[in-house]
């Protein structure tokens, strides 16, 4: 604080206080505390709020636990969220490789530009895109059909597979920019020296490349599973009724079934979820959180 | 050798397949645009036209939205960006114990699921009877903006030379005028630059919005209601004006990129060239 105002005297110092503290407190901490003493509350019209009815209770959170539907659809959106990174992390891997340690000079430039391009178009607009794809006469099956790899045209849109294809296309940037990043720094000469003392390509990305690239794989899986689990664009458009997500269940309970408090537990849920995520990828990956927000 | 040049060849091919896949279904969403299809598609082709631009221009409440949007782009610049430039004047000089700790809570919005934080703001604001609406919509994408802001000041302000503001001091200017005249013309460049971000991202969000807009309706809602309750091929001629349109900033972006890039490395060359010089003088001085 003193170094603050040393350098900028009283009045900036106050408004720089003042404007971090304002975001700080007003927008982004109490806000979740407030989400998470609603959680915890019953849903009361309003005259008996504040009332002796209004206490203390775990019931918003045990109603997961009684509704079989809801559970279902909390697991499926872990492991189909889980799933989505898996496969993310899959297409992104050669990409970022060869951008971070193959490709040189204007062309890596030009190539991440090329990446960068359609993450600057909305992400409902992207997925609006493979709507049309996936759609049950679109592109995808009359090519696939016309090719003679099915006899007759695919429901993705229908089930859990539009869903998936659609995030993991949407997440593509949030996955490829960090592990980028931690392999940039990758001395070259190490590969080059694996490669003269006759490891394979396989052993050179698992004994070299990829332990030096932890901390991007932990961020990206970070990054890419949040968006997932936390998405309500994608299931949106390419869900169905017969394949909802879990943010779908909690948009529900704010705005058809009118119970407040009953989707703030279901949002916290959601967001230990994202926190138990990171732990495990920090575990995972043994790196510190100091890595990851990098 | 020759595994080397089967990796190479699969290391192509891959990539030709990845940007394929990267940018084909924005070629199909804009291709799409010229069929007569009242539904949107390219399988089956019925007649080349250009009829959706004109039902584009005619669709009022998509112009509504696209105002929206805007306006609550142009809020979160308002609000995100002091915010965001403060936040990291603010952790840049922070030297406690907490400072790991406080950095955490300020990036956490950005590890926070985006409904989550359209919730907790449409909660907290409920009890001082700010409903939906364009109000929370700024201040609750802001709350995770402002983060986006101050990382991309804070690593501009890493590159600044601390002294030149003292030296200001020391010839007299006061706080405001060093303030003014040295460290805000230096972050400049990373303020412009998180403006546009701030926009763009807010322009693109849906998450958070679509739990504080009340009845408004920004232009990503508008589109993904279209998508479920009928969507003819116009919302493909805004996309296709849209993805234009960023191709366009990025080619320009592009160029301006390299220019500025061959400018700092011809200074950089005359730069070594003046030390070379200034040593050459040096040494028959010490000799």
């Amino acid at each position: 604080m003193s170094v603050l105002l040393q350098r900028y005297g009283w009045a900036l110092t106050s408004i720089i206080v003042g404007l971090t503290v304002l975001w700080v407190v007003v927008l982004v901490v109490l806000p979740q505390i407030t989400m998470i003493d609603y959680s915890l509350r019953p849903n009361l019209p309003l005259p008996e709020r504040d009332g002796p009815n209004d206490v203390l209770t775990l019931a918003n959170y045990t109603t997961l636990a009684g509704n079989e539907i809801h559970r279902t659809i909390f697991v499926k959106t872990i492991w189909a969220s889980a799933l989505v990174t898996f496969l993310t992390f899959l297409v992104c891997y050669p990409i970022a490789y060869h951008l971070a340690q193959v490709a040189t000079g204007p062309r890596a430039a030009l190539l991440v530009l090329l990446l960068i391009i359609p993450f600057w178009i909305n992400e409902i607009l992207r997925t609006f895109a493979w709507w049309i794809i996936l759609a049950y006469s679109g592109p995808l099956n009359q090519a696939l059909m016309a090719l003679g790899f099915i006899d007759e045209p695919i429901r993705y849109l229908s089930g859990n597979s539009g869903v998936i294809i659609g995030m993991v296309y949407a997440y593509i940037l949030f996955m490829v920019f960090p592990l980028y990043n931690a392999m940039e720094s990758l001395d070259r000469n190490q590969i080059e020296a694996a490669r003269d003392l006759g490891a394979p390509v396989w052993r050179i990305h698992w004994r070299i490349v990829a332990p030096h690239a932890k901390p991007g794989i932990a961020t990206g899986c970070i990054m890419t599973f949040m968006l997932a689990a936390g998405s309500y664009a994608v299931p949106a458009l390419l869900g169905s009724p017969g394949s909802r997500w879990f943010t779908e269940i909690i948009y529900n309970w704010f705005f058809e079934g009118g119970n407040w408090n009953q989707g703030a537990a279901y949002a916290f849920i959601l967001l230990i979820l994202c926190i138990v995520f990171i732990f495990a990828m920090m575990r995972i990956f043994r790196v510190g959180l100091g890595d990851i927000a990098k | 050798m020759s595994a080397q040049r089967i990796a190479d060849v699969f290391t192509r091919a891959y990539l030709g397949v990845f940007f394929l896949y990267l940018f084909l279904p924005l070629i199909v969403m804009g291709v799409a645009t010229f069929n007569s299809s009242r539904f949107p598609t390219v399988t089956p082709w019925q007649e080349t036209t250009l009829k959706w631009f004109s039902a584009l221009a005619a669709d009022n409440q998509m112009w509504n939205a696209l105002w929206t949007s805007f306006a609550v782009g142009v809020g979160v610049i308002v609000v995100a960006v002091p915010i965001g430039v403060a936040a990291a004047l603010f952790l840049s000089d922070l030297q406690t114990r907490a400072k790991p700790f406080i950095y955490g809570v300020m990036v956490s919005p950005l590890l926070t699921p985006g409904v989550i934080i359209g919730i907790s703001t449409l909660i907290f604001w409920r009890p001082y009877g700010i409903t939906g609406g364009y109000l929370l919509m700024v201040l609750a994408q802001s709350s995770f903006i402002a983060a986006y802001v101050m990382l991309m000041v804070m690593a501009r302000m890493q590159r600044f030379d601390r002294t030149l503001e003292e030296a200001a001091l020391d010839l007299g200017a006061t706080h405001l005028q060093a303030f003014r005249r040295v460290t805000l013309p230096f972050l400049r460049p990373s303020m412009l630059a998180a403006c546009l971000i701030a926009f763009l991202q807010s322009f693109e969000n849906y998450n958070t919005t679509i739990f504080v807009r009340g009845i408004d309706t920004t232009l990503t809602v508008y589109i993904a209601s279209k998508v479920r309750t009928g969507v003819t091929p116009a919302v493909n001629a805004l996309g296709l004006i849209l993805i234009s349109v960023t191709i366009l900033a990025a080619i320009v972006y592009e160029i301006r990129r390299r220019r500025e890039l061959a400018a700092t490395a011809a200074a950089a060359a005359r730069a070594r060239a003046d030390e070379k010089a200034e040593i050459a003088a040096a040494v028959p001085a010490a000799a």
